[in-house]
């Protein structure tokens, strides 16, 4: 019998598409339900940050962090001021460091739960979405008593903090910490193990280690692959190295290493170590003046520096480079997001149109940080 | 039935056949369906540790009633590109077949639209008339979203009306008559005549039929849940996926027919369950009516019964879908054709040979 002749359709997701998380679109070749490509299309959240930066003060750029990764704005921050303290040699109290640990560990456990919440919806469930953002409100609510901001915090500043913790701020989080852990498991019942979820997850979008490192990935994709690769214990930054905790990696428990189901699993286990850290952390905060070493004129000597970060998404680098000015003369970014989004034609190919979606959501990207 | 008490009471045929068709569709679909959307809103909230609607009359009872006021004042918009006929008559096919299935239920003893001896096999019938609907509105709207929507819905409900079908062909086996008021009318009065308990049959069969028929009765809730495209089965309006699938490129009324549809299948198949295996509208411990000796008595706690086994088993429905994950397009098949049919077919045989049993 002669071979049927069939044609293929593009279909195009986006940019306004209830799954692609912001405005991405994704162009879809299709054969009947089996994707033949898929070509991402970026550049709809584009806001000119790093042309923006040239033209502030180091100071007046932390907001402008903020609006990156706008699920995990004190990281953002972290990373910048970081960077320039580094830059300009300042030595912050420990005090600050503590609180930049505790409030970047929060930050990355409300992005996870957004990450797995989201994801949750992609697969079709939509009830532990909303348990997710119960448990995120909570720490928002933690995030606005200290700065009054709930989403965009510009929290850190260069040399110390914007204001410090509240006295109530401690028991309420212990309290959340306490209850966050109860969540865990009822998450895990209701999606992790679910025998639909697993049978949508497993075997689903596999990203071999050498193809995550090739391609770059960092942060839970490439752990979810199995690479045992955080920054945080790799390449430790302010304090991270006085805690005891795990890294996660994919495991292939439920079917071949760096599936979807891997990749989300690391996210909820990361969550758990997250708060471990948060429990050592204020077990050991010293008291002290947050705003003692934050400079009257931020002005760093000429040069140049790439830090990097351990950012909920994955490795996000500051490369900043001053000609000894009030202004950066260049702020480049390596946002994780972007590095991360290219593996999905990889990974989607051959599979099916629902798994361009499951795919899409365990990579867990923001626009806000691709485009910039 | 109720079509004569009308034609008598008007003196005209037409007109009492007519008003009783309409009946169902004023006395329970539009309220019925009205209070079904607010009840999945509230209990969706329940689940999931929200409110809910609680701002249009008292704890928001009247939401529903605002929504629908809403999509009437809407815009009527026909893409340009759209085929006009097909999709102007879609919403209206869907509509019909699941507005024809409600002329076989049997309300009660004496309500019921049309009490033909048919009945299941009618139901079966026209309540898979709107796949043709479906596939209208998927093909019109000239949607890529809507048209894949279609097409998966169309696959998956011709697949599910197998087993769903064994299933049933399984319980009417032993039954012996489609009629589905005269099959309410043997579950008599006890819950233990009931033919997921083996219904009215003497001696050892009885307990044997217990466990054929509850596994019927699962796979036939499974099928129907597939049928009416309800989660883990909602690929067809997969909203991550395909936006809103088949009804993408629908608005104002034309997509809340589709919405009053998808409701009133709801309880469409919960109807057929409830009248075959359930005990249809019979009350499960006998009536007040017979112990009070007020006959007129009888037939309205026969209604409420009946509505109220029927939603009981749409808010099962309501409860799997914001439990449940949903299944992918290939997983959906292979879970139809390799586990729910040939069990189905198993379930079949093993009841036929329960029936010989002397």
């Amino acid at each position: 019998m002669a071979e049927l002749k069939t044609d293929q359709i593009v279909l195009n997701m986006g940019p306004q598409h209830p799954s692609t998380h912001g405005v991405l679109r994704l162009e879809v070749v299709l054969d009947g339900e089996v994707v033949v490509d898929v070509k991402p299309h970026i550049g709809y959240l584009h806001r000119c940050f790093e042309k923006h930066a040239e033209a502030m003060t180091y100071p007046q750029v932390i907001p402008y962090t903020d609006r990156m990764d706008y699920l995990a704005s004190m990281y953002m921050n972290f990373g910048y001021v970081e960077a320039v303290e580094r830059l300009m040699n300042i030595e912050v109290p420990e005090r600050v460091k503590y609180i930049r640990v505790i409030m970047g560990e929060l930050q990355r456990i409300a992005s996870h739960l957004v990450a797995v919440g989201t994801f949750g919806i992609d697969i079709g469930a939509f009830t532990p979405f909303l348990y997710c953002f119960r448990d995120r409100e909570r720490i928002l609510d933690l995030f606005e008593m200290t700065c009054g901001a709930r989403l965009l915090y510009n929290y850190m500043w260069i040399g110390g903090l914007s204001h410090d913790l509240p006295p109530q701020f401690i028991p309420k989080l212990k309290s959340f910490l306490k209850d966050f852990r109860k969540s865990l498991k009822e998450l895990n019942d209701l999606l992790s193990y679910n025998k639909i979820f697993i049978d949508r997850t497993a075997n689903i979008g596999v990203l071999p280690a050498d193809t995550a490192i090739n391609y770059g990935c960092t942060g839970p994709v490439l752990r979810g692959s199995g690479v045992n690769w955080d920054l945080r214990k790799n390449d430790p930054y302010s304090i991270y190295d006085r805690f005891d905790f795990e890294v996660c990696v994919g495991k292939g428990e439920m079917g071949t290493v760096g599936d979807c189901w891997d990749r989300y699993m690391v996210r909820v286990r990361e969550m758990e170590q997250s708060c471990r850290i948060i429990e050592q952390a204020i077990e050991q905060i010293p008291d002290g003046d947050v705003t003692s070493a934050i400079p009257k004129r931020v002005k760093p000597p000429v040069g140049e520096i790439y830090f990097r970060v351990e950012s909920p998404k994955g490795e996000l680098g500051y490369h900043i480079v001053s000609d000894g000015s009030l202004n950066p003369f260049r702020v480049k970014v390596r946002a994780p997001s972007f590095v991360n989004l290219q593996i999905l034609p990889i990974i989607s190919r051959g599979h099916l149109v629902a798994d361009i979606i499951a795919n899409l959501g365990s990579l867990d990207i923001v626009l806000g940080e691709i485009d910039r | 039935m109720i079509s004569d008490y009308l034609a008598e009471f008007f003196g005209n045929k037409i007109l009492g056949y007519l008003i009783s068709a309409a009946l169902p569709l004023f006395l329970w679909i539009l309220p019925y369906a009205l209070y079904a959307v607010y009840a999945e809103r509230k209990v969706s909230a329940f689940m999931q540790d929200r409110i809910g609607p609680n701002r249009v009359g008292p704890k928001g009872l009247l939401q529903t009633i605002a929504d629908i006021l809403k999509l009437i004042q809407k815009e009527d918009i026909v893409p340009a590109s759209a085929d006009k006929p097909l999709f102007v008559t879609a919403p209206y096919v869907i509509f019909a077949g699941t507005f024809a299935a409600f002329a076989a239920l049997p309300f009660s003893s004496v309500y019921i639209g049309s009490n033909i001896d048919l009945g299941v096999f009618y139901i079966m019938a026209v309540s898979s008339f709107s796949v043709i609907g479906i596939l209208m509105a998927g093909w019109a709207g000239n949607n890529k979203y809507s048209l894949y929507g279609a097409m998966r819905s169309v696959a998956q409900i011709v697949s599910y009306e197998v087993p769903a079908l064994l299933a049933i062909v399984t319980a009417v086996m032993v039954i012996g008559t489609l009629n589905l008021n005269e099959i309410s009318q043997m579950q008599t009065s006890r819950f233990w005549n009931w033919w997921i308990l083996g219904g009215p049959v003497e001696g050892i069969q009885k307990f044997l039929y217990i466990i054929p028929m509850i596994i019927a009765f699962i796979i036939f809730f499974i099928a129907s849940l597939a049928e009416v495209n309800r989660t883990p089965f909602d690929i067809p309006e997969a909203e991550s996926e395909l936006v809103a699938g088949f009804h993408t490129e629908y608005t104002g009324m034309k997509f809340a027919m589709f919405f009053l549809a998808e409701y009133g299948n709801m309880f469409v198949v919960s109807a057929i369950s409830v009248s075959i295996f359930f005990g249809g509208w019979q009350s499960p411990f006998g009536y007040l009516g017979n112990s009070l000796g007020i006959n007129w008595l009888i037939p309205i706690e026969q209604v409420f019964w009946f509505l109220f086994k029927g939603s009981l088993l749409v808010l099962v429905q309501m409860w799997l879908r914001w439990t449940l994950p949903r299944l992918r397009v290939d997983q959906l098949m292979s879970l139809c054709w390799k586990y729910l049919t040939p069990y189905a077919f198993i379930n079949l045989v093993i009841v036929g040979i329960i029936t010989l049993i002397k």
